[in-house]
């Protein structure tokens, strides 16, 4: 631990909002899952994907804590757990791995799709999942596809997981037709739920054809190419988009779609490239709109005025942020993040009000003692945190739900606005 | 390489934060990628402490890999001691830092610290969280009361009459189940037996505490998974007898009652004829004769299986079915109690496994883990839970110990309620199409006419029809087989006139009489003869 926190100011700014903020860069202890924690919803969002970690007994003992319950059906993830005997070299690796894939696949014949998702052991002793993965495609094809990617935590911090899982599958996505019309791509993991209404919505604008990565089956994969246009739709995706830019794809820049604001920015870059009429976008959209300001005003005079101060989690800090200054009135004392992509949120850090404190990376110790100081009214934290600064007195929102619950678009503004309002509203009722 | 889809353990440090997070002025530091964090949650979450684990993590990333990850160890250790001030600190690696082999041990004596600071060699690739308890509660009590123990060979003082005798009660840590309230009951017997607990540990224990482990007379040792290292090198170091019972279920209390006299050199008569405890007279009661001879499967760690399977035979007057452990240090302990039992021990901590030996033996009751607890949700069989790994329900609000007698107590309550909902479940079932209870028929009390009643008929004929259908399919099933006898229409009729709770088993058994003779149909005859041969 170093323990040396860098404040500087970045050059390409264009002097709005945040977006020439200075940034507390810190290092110490990071209170933050490793990216294998992004198995337990990207398990359920590919439904004939299988995840399998390669790693120790704390990787199978991490994903299982994580998920809070344990699932009483066998998960479609699960870990071959290095033993001392591999280490020592008396089996190797490779083999063991292929004996335990083999396994696997004769017990769940149903599994077309199979990560082998690096981890810190694994990267460590450098056992190499992407040969591994095209030797045991060879041996298994065409009836299942095998992928890698890491989510170790010296790699990746929980919702790079994600990125690091789809950027595995950006290759394998199938080549569009040059002379293909021009096709929308959501990237992100999205609630099934909250892709059908953006999907009605884009269907309305006459935007598409619209498709999303990760799709729900993994032999339904989106076409990519020089045509298509993508939307991200989570702001943690640095690798994917790059390696979709590889294969030609513009992204669309917009902030990312929580609260009606980030939404109807979010729309309506989709519906610029279409060329979609101001008239007709705000024909369509209105309606939702206007739901979605009325679940938002249920909240409001609970959240306005109150300050709020967030430790990093998953990435969604800033959006987040944004959406409950600008819509909520609340008052933003820090925003952390475990990282900071500046292009990706460039549209966010300019709506961010001058002057938040913005930080990236942690150092934990000292996070709480200036969280302590500000004494905010709300904290976001993770699970490790949440309820010892609600001992203290800290009215806390643990942040994983933030990740589990659908929570983009308009039918979902108001249930955002709640996620913030509940423990304020738990901590007035309580009486004893 | 195994393959493992849940886990009864976790890894080995985390076995020395269930310690460190139990004690008190202790603080650990950690050698571990970022993610190894994750552990703070099973404290404040499933344990729902409110103050985080006492732990510092290092946190290094890949681009610490290539600089040095040693020197953000020795950082780490220096702001901890400096920030959070412990009075003695344990070190060690988690198993990604194992493999950097940065020697934690040897970084953190080098900072000449003014503390005890004891290093953890905790091998993640062969060990598993008990062991990690363990092994850390013996380094510690090494130590911390080596420094004060007697010269080889002498002999113990005996003690001053006119003193008290006294006990450590060794075991208890964080993350246990139900360690918090066994520690109370268990002092309260020991109080009333006129022995004084000199330490309990590690739960609460500070350093210093562990310093004076010698003082007592023997110690008491609840949870052979985590001091048992620790209590044998008590013993040789400085004579401390300790206890072999656990006391779980009320046989075991009053033999544990029996062991901690004889070990205090007190008369324990008194307490052993003012016992109070329910559990011996609810069990006698009319009330349980049902539970007799219920098929019962346990499984969880050693000590808590081996005693619930005591409890289970000679308590409740159950069958025990199945026993086992994924404790395969105590494997053998576990292997002796099946064998009084006559049937043979599972050991094992593969999940899929035990979910095989339970759906095989359909037991009518599991006791175990929570593990067991969705294996028996899947299968549709009650459930108590008896033992880690545990879930933030293992944590109730009220006092529920399961040592001494009202862990006696409260054994009967919480194994007996999974039955009850069993039965009320099955009388649902069994009701749906019964002429005066199914869903459509008029509560009596409302009388004939009502709205709710409209209603209900308006759902009926579909409701009736998938019962039907349940039924249907059911004999589809079992006629379906080329070789299987088919029931005629009689003989299915009949069958239905058996009580619910046992018609599975006698559609069963008359099946496999049925078909161990080659016979090709089931009347009532076939029926009432193969109740005759399995009749017990």
């Amino acid at each position: 631990m170093s323990g040396v926190a860098v404040v500087r100011r970045d050059s390409n700014a264009s002097g709005e909002g945040c977006t020439d903020a200075p940034v507390l860069r810190e290092r110490g202890q990071r209170e933050v899952f490793c990216g294998l924690t992004g198995i337990i919803w990207l398990h359920r969002k590919i439904q004939d994907a299988f995840f399998l970690v390669v790693g120790s007994r704390t990787c199978a003992h991490l994903i299982q804590s994580a998920a809070g319950v344990m699932i009483f059906a066998e998960p479609r993830f699960g870990t071959a757990i290095i033993e001392e005997r591999d280490l020592a070299g008396m089996a190797d690796a490779n083999d063991e791995l292929d004996r335990v894939v083999g396994q696997l696949l004769a017990r769940r014949p149903d599994i077309r799709l199979l990560f082998l998702v690096g981890s810190c052991p694994s990267e460590v002793i450098k056992l190499d999942l992407s040969r591994a993965a095209q030797r045991l495609s060879r041996d298994h094809m065409p009836d299942v596809r095998i992928l890698n990617y890491s989510g170790s935590g010296i790699e990746t911090t929980f919702t790079q997981g994600e990125d690091a899982c789809l950027a595995s599958l950006v290759p394998e996505l199938p080549a569009e037709e040059a002379e293909a019309p021009p096709s929308l791509l959501v990237v992100g993991t999205l609630a099934d739920v909250v892709e059908d209404q953006f999907t009605r919505l884009f269907d309305a604008l006459g935007v598409g054809p619209v498709r999303f990565l990760p799709s729900r089956r993994a032999d339904a994969l989106p076409p990519v190419g020089p045509n298509t246009r993508y939307l991200l739709a989570q702001p943690f995706l640095a690798e994917t988009a790059r390696l979709l830019e590889s294969r030609g794809a513009t992204r669309l820049p917009a902030p990312f779609p929580l609260g009606i604001e980030g939404t109807t920015a979010w729309l309506r870059a989709a519906a610029d490239a279409w060329s979609v009429s101001a008239e007709a976008f705000d024909a369509v959209t209105e309606p939702a709109r206007r739901r979605a300001a009325q679940a938002l005003s249920h909240h409001r005079e609970r959240l306005a005025g109150q300050s709020i101060f967030f430790f990093p989690d998953s990435q969604l800090e800033i959006p987040l942020a944004r959406f409950l200054s600008r819509e909520l009135d609340m008052t933003l004392l820090e925003v952390g993040t475990p990282y900071l992509h500046r292009q990706h949120l460039a549209e966010e850090l300019a709506m961010l009000p001058a002057g938040t404190t913005l930080s990236e990376g942690q150092h934990v110790d000292r996070q709480l003692d200036r969280c302590r100081a500000a004494a905010p009214d709300l904290v976001v934290a993770g699970l490790g945190l949440a309820n010892p600064l609600e001992a203290e007195g800290i009215t806390t929102k643990w942040s994983i739900e933030l990740v589990f619950t659908p929570i983009q678009g308009y039918e979902q503004a108001g249930d955002l606005a709640e996620l913030f309002a509940r423990p304020l509203n738990r901590r007035t009722r309580l009486r004893v | 390489m195994k393959l493992t889809v849940w886990t009864y353990e976790g890894p080995p440090h985390v076995g020395a934060m269930r310690v460190a997070t139990g004690m008190k002025g202790l603080h650990y530091v950690l050698h571990a990628p970022q993610g190894d964090t994750y552990a703070d949650l099973l404290f404040t979450m499933i344990e729902r402490n409110s103050a985080r684990p006492p732990v510092t993590y290092t946190t290094f990333q890949a681009r610490d890999l290539g600089a040095d990850t040693a020197e953000l160890f020795r950082d780490a250790a220096l702001e901890a001691y400096e920030r959070y001030t412990p009075e003695a600190m344990i070190v060690g690696a988690s198993c990604t830092a194992e493999l950097i082999q940065d020697d934690p041990g040897g970084l953190a004596r080098a900072l000449g610290l003014p503390i005890p600071v004891i290093p953890l060699e905790l091998p993640s690739y062969q060990r598993k969280e008990n062991w990690g308890a363990a092994e850390t509660f013996y380094q510690l009590v090494r130590h911390l009361a080596g420094p004060h123990a007697p010269a080889p060979g002498a002999e113990p003082a005996p003690r001053d009459p006119a003193r008290r005798p006294r006990c450590n009660l060794l075991g208890p840590s964080a993350l246990g189940f139900r360690h918090r309230d066994d520690v109370v009951e268990i002092r309260r017997l020991l109080g009333r037996l006129g022995i004084d607990v000199n330490v309990t540990a590690p739960l609460g224990a500070r350093p210093a505490d562990l310093a004076r482990l010698g003082d007592a007379d023997f110690n008491v040792v609840l949870y052979p998974e985590v001091a048992g290292i620790a209590a044998g090198w008590l013993k040789r170091t400085f004579r401390q007898p300790a206890t072999k019972t656990v006391p779980i279920g009320v046989g075991a209390t009053r033999d544990f009652v029996h062991e901690v006299a004889e070990l205090a050199g007190i008369d324990a008569s008194e307490v052993l004829a003012s016992e109070e405890c329910r559990l011996p007279w609810y069990s006698a009661s009319v009330d349980s004769t049902y539970l007799t001879g219920k098929r019962v499967f346990i499984y969880g760690d050693a000590t808590h299986a081996i005693s619930a399977a005591r409890v289970a035979s000679e308590e409740f007057g159950f069958e025990v079915v199945g026993l086992g452990t994924y404790t395969r240090e105590f494997a053998r302990d576990v292997r002796a109690a099946a064998e009084r039992l006559g049937i043979e021990a599972l050991i094992s901590d593969d999940y899929l496994e035990v979910e095989a030996a339970v759906a095989e033996l359909r037991p009518e009751l599991v006791l175990g883990s929570q593990m067991e607890r969705h294996i028996a949700k899947r299968l549709g069989i009650p459930c108590a839970i008896i033992s880690a790994p545990v879930h933030v329900h293992d944590f109730p609000a009220r006092y529920s110990p399961q040592m001494g007698y009202e862990g006696a107590n409260v054994l009967f309550d919480t194994w007996v309620h999974p039955l009850m909902m069993g039965l009320e479940e099955h009388l649902l079932g069994m009701f749906r199409d019964d002429f005066e209870f199914n869903d459509t028929a008029q509560p009596s009390h409302l009388g004939a006419g009502s709205i709710a009643g409209d209603d209900a008929h308006g759902a009926a004929p579909a409701a009736a029809e998938a019962a039907d259908t349940t039924e249907t399919t059911e004999t589809a099933v079992a006629t379906g087989a080329g070789d299987e006898a088919y029931w005629t229409e009689e003989a299915e009729r009949e069958l239905k006139k058996i009580p619910f709770f046992v018609r599975g088993k006698a559609r069963r058994n008359t099946e496999s009489f049925a078909r161990d003779r080659g016979m090709s149909r089931i009347t009532i005859e076939t029926l009432y003869d193969a109740k005759a041969h399995f009749g017990r």
